[in-house]
């Protein structure tokens, strides 16, 4: 018996929400009385995983898999369960690794708990806490079969350290052509800005900003926070910004540590969207806008003279705590 | 072409959630019920297969009777036809088993579902049918287009889109892309009117063990109030976000 792990990696480098479902396997393991195995499919450093409690690291290594092909992923997966005799299997919530789970679960004959927020709340049922209604609830779900697989939901677990000592151990799995069905055949992605997906600060602006024209001080705020830049749905339809930026019940999720949101009113789709995020805040004239009911922190006042304050301040911060 | 819709029947975004049964089963009291946003993409994309390349479009639904209004909606839409497998939708897996019972049965070249429902959120059912059935599978799918057998797609990725290519048969989770939202359709009167007259058969579900099941819901815990900083002591917000929330 064992957790298995799969630690997602992007061009030889593992993103942050791999580290969390280690830790998160960790836990689990704990419960189990049992070990964490993690795989790497064309990682290039493993050492970083000893650090979150990776007791074995099975290291794939194969030009096939170089583009993310989620059946020829998921069938790895099988391989390496089968392998380490693994019983309870955890895969993160990116674009890839929703992608992926619905198959390994397929594959393993396994029940699938996907947006897991929590560790267990008992291994006997196996029982998980899932995020339900868009945020508006959590369901707490029993999965019954041998095999388990956990989709854990970003940002809800968190990385825990817990320094191991990692053993290493190459595999080559068999690839069958059959599972290349679907073949990438190019890829178009905004190089050097940090994305909504693997932000830890999201900067989001509404219709509030008036236009486009105004969006300097947004990206500017952006800038010295590390963050990644956000918009309401009507600031896309506008054509302010583009359709990748618009977040909320129909746009892209947000699971940040931080949002902050300017000139936004605060609708229950767009809360729906972002209500994940630990921290919120809200910069808004109106003190009546719906969005001071869910913020955190809160600044009743014109974007347009807060933010720029907000950017100094936050310099001169960087500035003393550098 | 022949292409099934998988259409799940969700509460409206704006419905209060509340549970009932000591907090077991969701309580539908007042909820108005519609085809979840998802869907209702594919469907329109559906439509443009069927307009513009001569397809055939089925809807289909796993779920008790009290989903019948919103098959109707997808036949007012413009599907030609519709079955609903008669069973309560309990786990994603067990909806999955179904949906392909009725896809091997009409053999589907083309399978379009929404990639999560916006009640449990699952985004499973797509994924593990495709499995199931071992077709070609697209998630975060956000264009489609088929020539003969030949189907070029896009999907989101992290920060941008890929490109691939594939053959049919094929199943997607699609979303915002695969139709732009001013495109998506809704009923017309006339539709209304034809929707009465066309199939809607309900077949039996065929047996299989659920892998997962609800045991209870909860409610987040109730938030604290907003702590309101004062628009002239902007550094009190930077204070507070370091030494109290610790996120900067
Ligand atoms: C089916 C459906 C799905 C939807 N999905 C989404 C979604 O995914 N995401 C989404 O965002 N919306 C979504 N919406 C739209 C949503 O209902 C709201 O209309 C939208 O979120 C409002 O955007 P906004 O807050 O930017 O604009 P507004 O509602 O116009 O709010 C602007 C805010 O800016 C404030 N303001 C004005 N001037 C200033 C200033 N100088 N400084 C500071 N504040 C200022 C105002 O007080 C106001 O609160 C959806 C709607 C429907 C029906
Ligand atoms: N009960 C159901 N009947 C038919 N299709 C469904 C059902 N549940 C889910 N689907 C399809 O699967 C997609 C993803 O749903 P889910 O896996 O439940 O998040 C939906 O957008 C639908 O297209």
């Amino acid at each position: 018996m064992s957790v298995l792990v799969f630690a997602e990696s992007s061009e030889g480098k593992f993103k942050k929400v791999a580290f969390e479902a280690i830790s998160y396997g960790k836990k689990v393991a704990e419960q189990l009385n049992t070990n964490v195995v993690v795989l790497t499919i064309n990682a290039d450093n493993t050492s970083e995983l000893s650090n979150y409690g990776a007791e074995k690291v099975i290291k794939v290594t194969d030009d096939k898999l170089k583009s993310f092909s989620a059946k020829a992923y998921a069938n790895v997966i099988k391989q390496v369960v089968e392998k380490e005799n693994a019983d309870v299997i955890i895969i993160d919530s990116s674009v890839n690794g929703l992608y992926l789970a619905p198959i390994v679960a397929v594959n393993l004959d396994a029940g699938y708990a996907s947006n897991t927020v929590a560790a267990p709340s008992s291994t006997s049922p196996f029982t998980v806490k899932r995020k339900a209604f868009s945020n508006k609830a959590f369901n707490n779900t029993e999965i019954k079969t041998a095999k388990k697989v956990i989709g854990l939901a970003k940002n809800s677990f968190g990385l825990v350290e817990n320094n191991t000592n990692t053993t290493e151990e190459s595999f080559s799995p068999a690839l069958r052509d059959a599972n290349f069905g679907v073949k990438a055949t190019s890829v178009d992605k905004a190089t050097g800005t940090v994305t909504i997906a693997d932000a830890d600060i999201v900067v989001s602006g509404g219709r509030g900003l008036k236009g486009p024209e105004n969006w300097g001080m947004i990206e500017e705020l952006a800038e010295v926070l590390g963050a990644a830049t956000a918009c309401s749905k009507p600031v896309s339809d506008l054509g302010w910004r583009p359709h990748d930026e618009h977040v909320g019940q129909t746009g892209k999720p947000v699971a940040s540590n931080l949002y902050i949101a300017i000139g936004i009113s605060g609708a229950i789709q767009h809360l729906a969207g972002i209500n994940s995020s630990k921290v919120k805040v809200v910069i808004n004239t109106d003190p009546e806008a719906p969005f001071f009911k869910a913020a955190d922190y809160g600044i009743v006042g014109d974007a347009f003279e807060v933010v720029p304050q907000l950017i100094e301040k936050l310099k001169e911060f960087k500035a003393q705590n550098a | 072409m022949k292409i099934l819709v998988c259409i799940s029947h969700v509460p409206d975004t704006t419905s209060k959630i509340n549970f009932t049964d000591n907090d077991t089963k969701f309580d539908t009291n007042g909820v108005q019920f519609v085809i979840n946003p998802y869907d209702e993409f594919v469907l329109t994309r559906a439509m443009w297969f069927k307009e513009k390349q001569g397809a055939s479009v089925t809807v289909v639904n796993v779920g008790n009777a009290t989903t019948e209004p919103t098959l109707r909606k997808a036949l007012a839409i413009g599907a030609d036809d519709a079955i609903r497998v008669s069973t309560e939708a309990t786990d994603g897996f067990f909806v999955a088993k179904q949906l392909a019972e009725v896809a091997k049965n009409g053999s589907y070249d083309l399978i379009l579902a929404g990639k999560e429902s916006i009640d449990y959120n699952g985004g499973m059912v797509p994924g593990m049918l495709a499995s199931i059935l071992n077709y070609n599978f697209i998630n975060a799918c956000i264009s489609i287009e088929v020539d003969g057998t030949n189907v070029t797609a896009s999907r989101e990725i992290d920060g941008g889109k890929e490109s691939l290519s594939c053959s049919l048969p094929l199943v997607i989770g699609g979303q915002k892309g695969v139709v732009e939202e001013k495109d998506l359709r809704i009923p017309n009167m006339r539709g209304i009117m034809m929707a009465r007259k066309k199939p809607l058969t309900v077949v039996e579900p065929v047996s299989f063990d659920a892998t997962t099941s609800s045991t209870s819901f909860e409610k987040p815990a109730a938030k604290g109030a907003v702590k309101l900083v004062d628009a002239n002591n902007v550094g009190e917000l930077v204070d507070l976000l370091h030494n109290e929330a610790k996120v900067i």
